[in-house]
């Protein structure tokens, strides 16, 4: 049975979408099989990002619908080839999805998947809500900003309430991505540092991912980050993360200004 | 210096642009009119159904959106136990 995990953060363009991409694919380049699940449904932009949005017949909504198998809206990925994705449906409302037809859909995911990432829509209510509905473990995807950090509390209150696991009397696991770091504005003060989000958040950190020009250039180009340039800082944050995901015991470092310097090491260990 | 970094130079907006232009091209038509790939899927399986009997798991349907040219492909398995004619079936 593989894991389900939800990419989220309430707040919109804190790079969910880039983190669904980079994280599924780090772990699908390690051989196991990995399934994108787009939860944006009539703003979808996975498709695009993984540089597959020429080859979008099927989606979700039809899956749920029963206009498409499963296996015939899976698009397989180009470049590794135990990694999927699921688009969302461009012309239809967040409505088209129903509470029943997604846990089916995950749950036969979940069966052939080793690890099935959900890419949640922004917002708290009903998309957000659907995708993070029958989800293992959570990505909270954290800009070190307030309102980035206020909304990720938001959403730490939806996980621990409204998922199945939640409701079960069960814990969900709960992991902070924080991203767009900017060492040098961080070094000035001019952002939150990420002990005060961790202690405000009070949930263990997964990695921090440096702000990164690549990150835009794999996005214009259509590749996951850690697919195209895996040894650009801000992918090997993201390699780092998603072996942090499937549970090794490796040290978080704080991105560092000056290149060159050795990094400082946290003395915290991710969980 | 490498054919790698010679694109890296140039930058990868216009490879952004060009993309876009086609994904646009084709969502703003058929935000208009029916997807014209759902008509013929389901056209074509119409077809398909009235001479032999197969199920959506035999059929696969992909596709790859060029800026001039789309090409659409469908793969249908036809179990040959099932592919008597639907006359002789019935
Ligand atoms: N580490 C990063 N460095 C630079 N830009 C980033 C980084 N992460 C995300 N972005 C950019 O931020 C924007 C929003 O990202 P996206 O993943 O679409 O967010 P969301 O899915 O949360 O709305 C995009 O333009 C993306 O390229
Ligand atoms: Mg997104």
């Amino acid at each position: 049975m593989g894991k389900v995990v939800v990419v989220t953060s309430g707040k919109g363009g804190v790079g969910k979408t880039t983190s669904t991409a980079a994280l599924g694919a780090a772990v699908a380049k390690t051989g196991k099989k990995v399934a994108l699940v787009d939860f944006d449904v009539g703003l979808r932009n996975l498709d695009l990002i993984m540089g597959a949005e020429r080859r979008v017949v099927f989606d979700l909504v039809n899956v749920i619908q029963g206009s498409a198998k499963l296996s015939q809206a899976l698009i397989r990925d180009k470049r590794v080839e135990t990694l999927f994705l699921l688009p969302a449906s461009q012309t239809r409302d967040k409505d088209a999805l129903t509470e029943e037809g997604v846990g089916e859909v995950i749950e036969r995911l979940r069966s052939v998947f080793d690890y099935v990432f959900c890419d949640s829509p922004a917002g708290i209510e009903r998309g957000a809500q659907l995708a993070m509905r029958f989800a293992d473990e959570a990505v909270i995807v954290t800009n070190p900003e307030v309102s980035s950090v206020r909304d990720s509390d938001r959403i730490i209150g939806l996980l621990d309430a409204r998922t199945l696991k939640a409701e079960q009397g069960e814990q969900i696991i709960k992991h902070v991505l924080v991203t767009r770091y900017d060492a040098a504005r961080a070094a000035r003060g001019e952002m939150l540092n990420i002990d005060d989000v961790l202690e405000i958040l009070s949930t263990p950190l997964l990695g921090i991912i440096p702000e990164s020009q690549d990150v835009l250039r794999a996005s214009n180009l259509g590749s996951p980050v850690t697919l195209s340039e895996p040894l650009n800082s801000a992918a090997r944050a993201y390699i780092d993360a998603a072996k942090r995901l499937e549970g090794e015991d490796l040290p978080v470092v704080v991105p560092f200004e000056r290149k060159g310097f050795l990094d400082r090491l946290l003395g915290r260990r991710a969980a | 210096m490498n054919l790698l970094e010679l694109f890296k130079r140039r930058g990868s907006a216009p490879v952004a642009r060009e993309r876009l232009q086609v994904l646009l091209a084709y969502e703003r038509r058929s935000r208009s009119q029916p997807d014209l790939v759902s008509i013929l899927r389901e056209e074509i399986m119409a077809v398909i159904a009235k001479h032999v009997q197969i199920d959506q798991d035999y059929l696969q349907v992909s596709m790859d959106r060029g800026q001039t040219m789309s090409t659409l492909e469908i793969d249908i398995q036809i179990p040959n136990k099932s592919a008597a004619p639907l006359a002789m079936s019935a």
